[in-house]
């Protein structure tokens, strides 16, 4: 494992910065994170999100098969796997975003808070307002990065000058955008970089006090740094909130996350700690896959 | 050696004659301009341009001939206006629909259909006016005492523009990031919301751009505001106007120049509506290209 995260530093070096790169970024080679070991002490969280027997359908192609998984508040949950493995169509289940592709159908229950989002009447908007989504482009609206981060508050109502100035500097603050920004709010938010629209995304998301944050494959876009400024937010934001991301970078997962689940072929194969599926994982496919050997 | 050189000559000649069918449309804009102006710049030996654009009078055969242009520009500014108060919704509307709403086979299906409407000739549309709308209306509306009125050539002109209007916002629309719509509901917004706030802002550089293409081709149209909208030079006032017949600089033009003596005032004067209209569509569709490119740069 240890020489497929130097393989990828490698790789990813060629690219950019080079070996200076390489040096400064030491820590992509480190899975080690200092808020685990606390939490493996911790007590364990309440639960978030739970899904049971879940099955998802494309047409005639069942997607997702009977996965039953839980997703803890204030833990981040990483899902990997091959491509076309299902996780993102599984995230996608836990804000019905799959409710806007055509010919989509599901059975089995997800549970927030213990309440079933797919039962009848249920409040789409409401729904994902709790549970925000990041996607893999960052996609800011073409308007000023104020208006960005006032766009879902002011879907719901008017707002006051001074509330959703408040508004904007807490959710950029919480982004760690903030300082960054803070004296060209009226500018464009096409002209950040990458990981600053990435950043205002997620800030967007704050702004409706999202408790759920989805994100998937947020950084696939980005170059490392960046990536890393990504991830050193999601650690500090999963104090006020849930975290799924979906990712095919291994190391990114052992890296941010709390638990992994590893899909294959629309299957559940393991879900548990991420030391344990990185170090010591029960299934055998599950063990070739973080050792590199498929995928 | 002959053989070669001959090769190279062809080329050459290919290459010249591609150059010049390249710059053929530059070069029939300026001719067309320079044309205009030699057959109007007479007419300022005679009167100011002051007296032209805002004389009250137009009356060619009395007298001298009066020559105020004031009622023309009026009458194409209230048909036009008014042409594209009804077609902005309703192209707005239809595009949003295409784009959107309708299903991927009916997208399909709508959007031919409605460019469509832009090859039916335009004397169609005066026909239709003509012979059915305007008499219908003659014969149901009290208020109405002409069956020919600036708003019929509103009506009429709003459906000759409503193809490239749709057909351009539809564009406009399709060329916004799938991204945007599904992280405006994944935000918590409905369609409509989605549509009214994040589509249209993003797409607003192609909408803005859309509504001048068809303004162009609303103030330049002739024959259907020839044959609807009455052919009266007052000047309306107010919005009562809309109901009362008027006439264009467009139709003026059709209408009279078979009658005017070649060389004479009235003719001069007639070119000059001419290059007036020239200027107005070229300022149009130059602003509309600015900002079509402009908003190429924001989406990237």
């Amino acid at each position: 494992m240890q020489d497929h995260a130097t393989d990828t530093v490698a790789d990813e070096a060629k690219g950019g910065g080079g070996r200076q790169y390489a040096e400064d970024h030491a820590f992509l080679r480190a899975p080690v994170d200092a808020s685990r070991s606390a939490e493996q002490a911790g007590a364990e969280h309440g639960v978030k999100i739970s899904t049971t027997d879940l099955n998802i359908y494309y047409g005639d192609f069942r997607a997702i098969k009977s996965v039953s998984a839980v997703i803890r508040s204030n833990e981040i949950t990483a899902l990997i796997g091959p491509s076309g493995c299902g996780k993102s169509t599984y995230l996608r289940a836990l804000n019905r975003m799959n409710d806007e592709i055509a010919g989509t159908h599901m059975d089995g229950t997800v549970l927030l808070d213990g309440v079933d989002i797919y039962q009848p009447g249920t409040d789409l908007v409401t729904l994902r307002r709790r549970v925000g989504q990041v996607f893999q482009q960052p996609n800011p609206f073409p308007m000023s990065i104020y208006d960005n981060v006032v766009y879902g508050p002011r879907l719901q109502r008017r707002l006051r000058r001074d509330e959703a100035d408040e508004i904007v500097e807490q959710s950029l603050q919480g982004a760690a955008l903030w300082d960054e920004v803070k004296n060209d709010l009226r500018k464009s938010a096409m002209d950040l970089s990458g990981g600053q629209q990435q950043r205002l995304c997620i800030a967007r998301c704050l702004a409706v006090n999202s408790e759920v944050l989805l994100m998937d494959e947020p950084c696939s876009a980005l170059d490392p740094t960046a990536t890393f400024r990504i991830e050193e937010l999601m650690i500090e934001l999963k104090e006020r909130m849930s975290i799924v991301i979906v990712t095919h970078n291994m190391y990114q997962a052992s890296r941010v996350s709390d638990r992994t689940g590893f899909f294959l072929l629309g299957e559940l194969v393991e879900f548990g700690d991420t030391p344990q599926i990185f170090e010591d994982p029960r299934d055998e496919r599950t063990d070739a896959y973080v050792r590199g050997r498929f995928g | 050696m002959v053989k070669r050189r001959a090769t190279r000559v062809g080329e050459w000649i290919i290459e010249r004659l591609i150059q010049l069918s390249g710059m053929l449309g530059i070069i029939l804009v300026v001719l067309i301009f320079l044309f205009l102006l030699q057959n109007s710049l007479p007419i300022f030996k005679e009167r100011t341009l002051g007296e032209l654009v805002f004389g009250q009078r137009w009356s060619p055969t009395h007298g001298d001939g009066q020559f105020g242009m004031l009622p023309l520009l009026l009458g194409s500014l209230y048909v036009t206006v008014g042409a594209l108060v009804i077609a902005v919704p309703l192209a707005l509307a239809a595009s949003v629909f295409v784009a959107e709403i309708a299903p991927r086979r009916m997208r399909e299906f709508l959007k031919p259909a409605i460019e469509l409407l832009a090859a039916i000739p335009s004397v169609v549309f005066g026909f239709l006016g003509l012979l059915v709308v305007g008499p219908w209306i003659d014969a149901h509306v009290e208020i109405i005492k002409v069956g020919q009125f600036a708003a019929l050539g509103s009506v009429m002109l709003a459906f000759m523009a409503l193809p490239t209007i749709v057909s351009i916002c539809e564009d406009a629309f399709h060329n916004v990031p799938r991204e945007i719509f599904n992280s405006s509901l994944a935000l918590g917004a409905t369609r409509w919301q989605t549509i009214t706030r994040a589509l249209m802002p993003a797409a607003r550089s192609g909408i803005i751009a859309a509504i001048l293409l068809g303004l162009g081709r609303a103030i330049g149209e002739t024959m259907t505001v020839l044959m609807v909208t009455g052919n009266a030079q007052v000047i309306p006032k107010g919005l009562l106007g809309f109901l009362k017949p008027i006439r264009t600089m467009t139709a003026t033009i059709a209408a009279e120049m078979g009658e005017a003596a070649y060389g004479s005032t009235h003719f001069h004067t007639l070119f000059t509506i001419g290059l007036f209209l020239f200027i107005i569509t070229f300022a149009i569709n130059t602003i509309a290209d600015v900002i079509v490119r402009r908003g190429e740069k924001d989406i990237a």
